[in-house]
């Protein structure tokens, strides 16, 4: 399943690079582990969907169904205490990050109980405790934020690195350009990973770019930078894993474009008729979590009979997490202005 | 002599980072030609070789990139002291300064600080015109999460920095281009570190008849103007300078026009939306009854800055246009 794998050593060719197969030495219990994230995200977001439906969630979502392989993969190559930053499109970055799935959830229906008592919503999820810096409503708002952790990285926490995320749309920011420049004069501990999902909104990135690749671009920075299969998490966690090694030795930053695909809408009020149900369906059929369980089950690490309760239990974990979320109490409105100062 | 030093304001404000520097690991300088150069105004002269290049570290011209990455180093352990060149220039990382650096820690629920200070330069009178001479306080004042310091004298620049640094909230510490090398206004300033606390305004001078809100270079026409009013007119000026206008000292502003029953208000910044705007709301909120007489605004032309010095002058507050102010209000009375 893996393209250009080459049986007799440990490397892999990947977009021109030549990167070690790190998948292949985890133990099996980090690999079932992975398809519980994946399925964990699946489910959340389909829940959410269903809570978009009910009325039950005041603001809107940005759903990251068909991106799972990109955030569990990029996660699971990094240390328990690196950093992350996320995107509008959060919720699978921050549940790969090891986010408590009620409490998200409680996040989303404005609850106090939720992450940010109620006061971020969706797009604003942060868990500092596992590293999580944060999402952020504004398109590229966390490329600088991340590259700032990467400058403290750097400064204080040396064996720390940190992930960006961010998404296709973002760049064509011009704090893309600005960070990235930061950061390959400083050598920054930052593997940036560019979620590319083919549409900034409605906007393809066939006409929002004139390159082949975005990571072409690592070329005006002297930065390392690959374009891979963003559905494959095998290939997503090989090449962040093979770049972490190298980001942690100070060899500064490097930009990673994953490609892949959103298959809901933007938001909750997109009636997508820039894009067609032809296409939608083709990318469906490369469904990351699909490809990542055969591939499982091909290695005999799963049978097809622990995947179904595998499913079965994130399904489970998901009916606990939605009553949690119900049953919480709103914030009290006293509340309002607390937290705006330290 | 010790007691007695007198130092300028740009050297009152090196003199706070150098000392937080050397206190604390985690304090450091970025911003554009901040290293060899010694910044555009030359405030961290010397700094370089002290502290070495990795806590005094040059930027390229990247406003936007550069304030994020004071957020994102801050929210994850350091205290970065960012020099924006020209005030005018925070419009440039406005997305970095509104939506990321004030709103994080409500945003994250409590969970996170953003101890930066954001230093930059801000006031006209150099004949620099409409995109390096604005006095933009309003735009950040405005903006819940963040704190704003705007020192006039070289001992409150000096206590305000060394608070603003060791505070726990993104603070923009804006100061005034014609202070920092201005032998006039060089003052008093303890050698040892000391803190003036956020939200806490001072009586610059001590009067009866009116009380004068001025921020900043206004404080310095303020009181020449208060001086000329006296011995030609009899008239008493009280001038506050709120020093910190988010959080704002109203209280102090409050008492005083609660002694004097008169309120102008001095602002170098266009009037429109103005910072002093709010305290004269404010005052008519919590004041009413105090007033004697209608509150007068004393501010900038509604226009850009602009670049002739005849015109210049007219758009700034001038002496005469702070004195005709004053005694208009006498008149109304």
């Amino acid at each position: 399943m893996i393209k250009g794998k080459n049986e007799n050593t440990d490397y892999l060719d990947i977009d021109n690079h030549k990167i070690r197969d790190a998948f292949k030495e985890l133990p099996d219990s980090i690999k079932i582990e992975m398809l519980k994230k994946m399925y964990q995200i699946r489910h959340f977001e389909t829940q959410t969907e269903q809570f978009i439906i009910k009325g039950q969630i005041h603001g809107t979502c940005h759903l990251y169904v068909g991106e799972e392989a990109t955030a569990v993969g990029a996660v699971y190559a990094l240390n328990k205490d690196d950093y992350i930053t996320s995107t509008h499109r959060g919720h699978g970055h921050c549940i790969a990050k090891g986010a408590d799935l009620k409490i998200m959830m409680a996040e989303l229906l404005g609850k106090a109980t939720g992450y940010c008592k109620g006061k971020g919503g969706s797009m604003h999820i942060a868990d500092i405790t596992t590293g999580n810096l944060g999402a952020n409503g504004i398109v590229g708002g966390s490329i600088d934020i991340a590259t700032g952790a990467a400058l403290t990285c750097k400064m204080k926490y040396k064996d720390r690195i940190v992930a960006c995320f961010f998404g296709d749309g973002a760049a064509n920011r011009g704090n893309f350009h600005g960070a990235l420049n930061l950061a390959s004069i400083w050598d920054l501990p930052i593997i940036y990973i560019c979620e590319n999902n083919q549409y900034g909104m409605s906007m393809p990135v066939k006409e929002s770019f004139n390159i082949a690749k975005i990571s072409d671009r690592k070329l005006s920075y002297n930065m390392e930078g690959l374009t891979i299969d963003g559905n494959n998490i095998i290939e997503v966690y090989n090449t962040v894993r093979h770049f972490t090694d190298y980001c942690r030795n100070g060899a500064g930053p490097v930009l990673i474009e994953c490609l892949t695909y959103r298959w809901k809408g933007h938001s909750k009020s997109d009636a997508q008729v820039y894009r067609t149900k032809e296409e939608v369906k083709a990318w469906i059929e490369k469904d990351p979590i699909i490809r990542y369980k055969k591939a499982l089950i091909e290695e005999g690490i799963i049978t097809e009979k622990q995947d179904a309760e595998i499913e079965a239990g994130v399904k489970e974990e998901m009916e606990q997490s939605n009553k949690f979320a119900e049953d919480s109490p709103f914030p009290d409105p006293s509340q309002v202005q607390e937290d705006v100062y330290a | 002599m010790q007691n007695k030093r007198e130092i300028t304001y740009l050297e009152a404000i090196r003199e706070a980072m150098q000392q937080m520097m050397r206190k604390n690991p985690d304090v450091f300088l970025i911003g554009e030609d901040v290293a060899e150069y010694g910044g555009a105004f030359g405030v961290s002269v010397g700094m370089l070789e002290e502290f070495g290049k990795d806590r005094v570290i040059n930027s390229p011209i990247s406003e936007d990139a550069l304030v994020g990455v004071a957020a994102g180093s801050a929210v994850t352990g350091m205290r970065p002291i960012v020099e924006i060149m020209f005030s005018d220039f925070i419009t440039i990382a406005m997305d970095e300064i509104a939506n990321q650096a004030a709103k994080i820690r409500y945003m994250f629920g409590g969970k996170a600080t953003v101890p930066m200070v954001l230093r930059t330069a801000g006031g006209g009178g150099t004949g620099a015109a409409g995109q390096h001479s604005q006095s933009l306080e309003a735009l950040v004042a405005h903006i819940p999460g963040l704190k704003v310091v705007m020192p006039s004298s070289p001992y409150d620049a000096k206590g305000l920095l060394v608070s603003a640094i060791e505070d726990d909230n993104p603070v923009i510490f804006i100061e005034h281009k014609l202070l920092y090398k201005n032998k006039k206004y060089i003052g008093h300033v303890p050698e040892e570190v000391y803190s003036i606390p956020l939200g806490q305004g001072d009586i610059k001078r001590d009067g009866k008849d009116i009380t004068v809100v001025a921020t900043s270079f206004m404080v310095k026409k303020a009181l020449e103007t208060a001086e000329a009013l006296n011995q030609e007119q009899g008239i008493s000026c009280e001038i506050i300078d709120p020093r910190t206008i988010r959080p704002l000292d109203i209280d102090l502003i409050l008492e005083s026009v609660e002694k004097t029953g008169r309120l102008a208000c001095i602002e170098e910044a266009c009037g429109f939306g103005g910072f002093m705007g709010e305290v004269a709301a404010q005052v008519a909120e919590k004041g009413f009854d105090f007033l004697d007489a209608p509150i007068k605004r004393i501010s900038g032309k509604d226009c850009p800055v602009p670049y002739s010095l005849v015109l210049e002058n007219e758009m700034i507050p001038s002496h005469e246009r702070i004195k005709e102010g004053i005694l208009s209000i006498f008149k109304n009375a």
